[in-house]
């Protein structure tokens, strides 16, 4: 009897040690084309900030120095002194006055898309300044910089108050005036109808 | 190689010498005709530019005669203020087939009509985030792997006809089909080893702006490539050169030029372009992510004229971003009967397919329609069908939510003029 419970665990053993190795296998390269990138080549590339702000770097910043900055970095240029009054897409909500000629997303303030109304995560607006502002000079602010450009668009906006420093800690944690008002697209499947009994 | 190109020389200038021989000979035998015959004015020779013969061997160009021009989104300029909007259409009242010429390709980018110059030799791919081995490609590389050639549409999500649009390039010009050559990102992906509790990735350019989206996973793995050939020769800088992401179906946002990272991620990273289609509602959303099916009428179309009445063939495209084409209907009285066209091109997943409908054209008024049916069994819906599902009332203001895939007429005047039906 336990010589039999013996071979028993044996072959179990066995089948186990086979089945990792199929396992190890599923997981293991088929081409082997291509090399594993330095930590320092993804650092210099990943840029991407998600939702949760993990990967926002250290640093702070004020809408006092953000003010400042939208001056010196040359934002009014092309979004104009208010924000709201220049040929660039509005970043300030507006008196009204002004209807932007841009088509305009829901929901639409002033018949203008304005960014810190409209993204769900301050994360979005960090993330878009880091990589595609100001023009001409992308990709060229200091964390410093950008967290103070979020918290002075944000304050305008009505969305932090003045005295607020934004870092990675609370970046994150501002609550956008969209944040529930945004749908995801259910999940996609493949050679499954995108609305069922659409039209 | 020296005695050859002197070889040629020499018999270039013999060559020449018996041209101009020739020639003298011809003069001297007109000098004999007799004065009768040279009041009868000879067939003048089409003028004749000197041939760069360089240019006429390496790459060949299209007829002067052919006029067929990419022109600007009407109500955007191109490029804007900044030089930086591009929003192109594609000329479908000239296309012909089911491939959108390279050169023809709709461009609609934001601040990308300053055309990256990307040497490949200096280009890479990045894969990484969760990831059990990330990993950099260079192009070469890339073109070592297995790849797959397919057919796939690409459509702007602004492509929607309004009634002040004059033609079909207007109308429905943001479109454009090509025979994509490349890798599969699901390739790709499984030698990084994508980790359990991954549901996108976030795909990302290297233009200046470095434009990324939030794609789903289970698209990522499913039929995605990362194109470097289009139409037999390399992408065009204004396809993404020399790498681009295709994401067959979805909305032209969705598939990034200039591909140089994918970042496996556990949820919709939310970029400035996927935010920028945030809308409150799930249903929505979806229309917004993947084109519906769709179809439009080439030709007769909008500033064409028919010259009289007589047979006609109807014909144009149809696409659906889930799957392939089924079939084509076609009304030639406004929508109260409908006629099977055939497909004259192979129907492929997401892709276009040129259909068309032999007619006889009795010189009436009349309006003629085009709806599709794909693979799914999702038809393509008139506008009153989209009012009715969204409850909303069918009137101009009526905007169909989502890409706009509605049934389009076309309306031919007893002249055979043919106008936008929607005006």
């Amino acid at each position: 009897m336990g010589a039999f419970t013996m071979e028993w665990r044996k072959l179990l053993l066995v089948i186990a040690v086979l089945s990792l190795t199929q396992l190890a296998k599923a997981q293991t390269p088929t081409y082997g084309v291509g090399r594993t990138p330095t930590a320092e080549e993804i650092r210099k590339v990943d840029i991407s900030i998600g939702p949760d702000g993990k990967e926002l770097p250290p640093g702070h910043g004020t809408a006092a120095e953000g003010a400042k900055l939208f001056r010196e970095k040359q934002c009014v240029v092309c979004h104009g002194s208010t924000g709201s009054n220049g040929p660039a897409p509005t970043l300030i909500k507006s008196d009204g006055t002004k209807k932007s000629k841009y088509p305009c997303l829901v929901p639409c303030v002033n018949d203008s898309n304005v960014m810190a109304l409209h993204a769900q995560y301050a994360t979005t607006m960090w993330d878009y300044i880091n990589r595609a502002m100001p023009l001409n000079k992308e990709g060229t602010l200091k964390p410093d910089e950008v967290y103070s450009l979020v918290a002075f668009l944000l304050f305008k906006n009505g969305v932090i108050p003045e005295d607020q420093v934004l870092d990675n800690q609370s970046l994150p944690k501002v609550k956008m005036p969209n944040h529930d008002h945004g749908a995801l697209a259910p999940e996609w499947k493949h050679g499954v109808p995108i609305v069922a009994g659409y039209p | 190689m020296e005695s050859k190109s002197s070889d040629r020389r020499k018999f270039l200038k013999n060559g020449a010498a018996f041209v101009g021989a020739a020639a003298a000979a011809a003069a001297a035998a007109a000098t004999v005709v007799p004065a009768s015959a040279q009041t009868t004015t000879p067939t003048p020779m089409p003028e004749m530019e000197t041939p760069d013969l360089e240019a006429l061997i390496a790459y060949g160009q299209r007829s002067p005669f052919v006029k067929s021009m990419r022109t600007s989104v009407m109500e955007r300029m191109s490029p804007d203020e900044f030089g930086m909007t591009f929003h192109v259409q594609s000329p479908l009242q000239d296309s012909v087939g089911m491939i959108t010429p390279s050169s023809l390709h709709y461009v609609s980018t934001h601040r990308g009509s300053y055309v990256p110059n990307i040497d490949p030799a200096e280009h890479r791919l990045v894969i990484h985030g969760m990831v059990d081995r990330p990993l950099i490609f260079t192009v070469d590389e890339l073109k070592r792997l297995p790849f797959v050639t397919r057919a796939h549409f690409l459509e702007c999500l602004g492509n929607r006809a309004k009634s002040t649009h004059k033609t079909v390039q207007q109308t429905h010009g943001l479109t454009s089909c090509s025979e994509w050559t490349g890798v599969l990102l699901s390739l790709l992906l499984k030698e990084a080893g994508v980790q359990s509790g991954a549901a996108f990735i976030v795909a990302e350019g290297a233009e200046t702006v470095k434009g990324a989206t939030s794609i789903p996973i289970a698209k990522a793995m499913d039929d995605c490539m990362v194109a470097y050939g289009q139409n037999g020769e390399a992408l065009r800088p204004q396809q993404g050169y020399p790498i681009r992401l295709l994401v067959p179906g979805f909305e032209g946002m969705h598939n990034v030029k200039y591909l140089r990272r994918i970042k496996v991620v556990e949820k919709d990273y939310m970029t400035y372009n996927d935010y920028g289609h945030l809308v409150p509602d799930a249903q929505v959303a979806a229309l917004t992510r993947v084109i519906g099916p769709k179809s439009v009428i080439t030709f007769p179309s909008g500033d064409q004229k028919l010259p009289g009445p007589g047979f006609y063939e109807i014909t144009g495209l149809a696409w659906s971003g889930s799957a392939a084409v089924r079939n084509v209907e076609i009304s030639t009285d406004g929508g109260q009967n409908w006629k099977v066209a055939e497909l004259r091109t192979p129907a492929h997943p997401m892709a276009h397919v040129r259909f068309a409908l032999p007619w006889n054209w009795d010189g009436k008024e009349c309006v003629i329609l085009s709806r599709c049916t794909d693979e799914l069994g999702t038809r393509q819906p008139t506008r009153a069908e989209a009012a009715a599902y969204w409850k909303q009332p069918e009137n101009s203001e009526f905007r169909v939510p989502g890409a706009d895939n509605s049934v389009f007429p076309w309306r031919i005047a007893s002249d055979g003029s043919v106008h936008n039906g929607m005006a």
